[in-house]
């Protein structure tokens, strides 16, 4: 007669593949995670307007026609940037002479939201000594600002569309590659709408 | 007297870690929005640091976030109102324990999910195990299942090797 045990030996060939192919399944998951630096949250705010908010002006840059120095209507009627930004934050300063190349090759508003300074006198001077490449500005000393935003460090960068729509985030420095690659093109593409 | 003192130090020091970061100028005069605010904040998390709670860490942030809550609280908002801020602006992940919904689902039942495929493989096992002894008198392992059926022919061939092989050991032959 044939002998046939294909059944059971099959049975037992699963049982061993089962868990070797769970383990490694999770094993590649995880591998991927790790990757990812964890400190980039995904923000949970594209596709939704921004939040209400008041930011009074910084010091120096207080304009007798407007009470605040940025809020939330300030996003509405062009396509714009919000720069989230510190003096006392090192990639701000890495970050710092792309933006004002920005201000000068650009007709790209970017506005900014002057973090958590220690000292009120400090944004203003870091501006003073550096450039401002901004053309509005809020203080914001106790995060309302940055929370609003979803903001987790500085700098961050916002691409706000002309009804006041957050359309995308950026975290960390902006260069020229960042802005030829990605901040560009969705510029362009929210100006069109 | 050196156990009481252990005791009193245990004591100590599980109260101190009650404390947190809040700074007595952050704290509100009203003891049960205050108590409230403690309890929203221990199970939010502080987005820089990432494995404290904004009640425990020290950071910046998390300082402004625990303002935010009691600001909150102060204008009436309920714990929950507070809660859903934080994750508007921050997603479910701001929350220190994941919410039970549709696409967490995986998270909070995988671990049961192992558990019962592990229960299942040893009850296979052990299933195996008895059926076997059953079947042959003893543990050695043998794969199950599909035993296959000897023909009447070879059931006598056994049969006779069998009985040979008794016959040798018990020295019949001679």
């Amino acid at each position: 007669m044939v002998y046939q045990q294909t059944a059971p030996e099959q049975n037992k060939r699963l049982m061993f593949f089962v868990p070797v192919i769970v383990f490694m399944t999770l094993a590649i998951y995880f591998a991927i995670g790790l990757t990812k630096d964890p400190s980039r949250l995904p923000s949970v705010l594209i596709d939704t307007p921004v939040e209400d908010f008041q930011l009074l002006p910084i010091k120096g840059r207080a304009n007798p026609d407007r009470e605040w120095g940025l809020e939330t209507v300030d996003f509405k009627g062009e396509v714009s940037l919000v720069n989230i930004f510190g003096s006392w934050c090192i990639s701000c300063q890495i970050e710092h002479p792309f933006l004002m190349q920005v201000k000068e090759n650009t007709d790209v508003p970017i506005h900014g939201i002057d973090w958590r300074e220690k000292n009120p006198d400090d944004g203003p001077n870091w501006l003073a000594r550096k450039g401002d490449p901004y053309t509005l500005i809020g203080d914001d000393p106790d995060s309302k600002g940055s929370i609003a935003f979803g903001v987790t460090g500085a700098p961050e960068t916002f691409v706000i569309d002309k009804n006041g729509v957050i359309r995308y985030k950026l975290i960390g420095p902006m260069d020229l590659k960042i802005w030829n690659e990605t901040i560009f093109p969705i510029i362009e593409e929210l100006r069109k709408q | 007297m050196s156990i009481k003192a252990f005791v009193v130090t245990i004591i100590l020091v599980l109260a101190s870690t009650q404390v947190g970061a809040v700074e007595p100028s952050e704290m509100l005069d009203d003891p049960v929005l205050e108590a409230r605010a403690r309890e929203i904040s221990s199970g939010l998390r502080c987005v820089v640091c990432q494995n404290q709670s904004i009640d425990d860490s020290n950071a910046d942030l998390a300082r402004d976030m625990r303002i935010l809550v009691r600001e909150r609280l102060l204008a009436g908002n309920t714990n929950q109102q507070v809660l859903d801020y934080m994750v508007s602006r921050y997603g479910d992940f701001v929350l220190l324990s994941p919410p039970f919904k549709s696409s967490t689902y995986l998270l909070w039942f995988g671990p049961l999910l192992f558990v019962m495929f592990g229960l299942a493989a040893l009850t296979m096992i052990f299933r195996k195990g008895r059926l076997q002894d059953r079947l042959q008198g003893s543990g050695r392992a043998m794969p199950l299942g599909d035993v296959p059926q000897l023909s009447k022919d070879e059931q006598r061939r056994l049969e006779k090797l069998l009985a040979e092989n008794d016959r040798d050991k018990n020295g019949d032959t001679l």
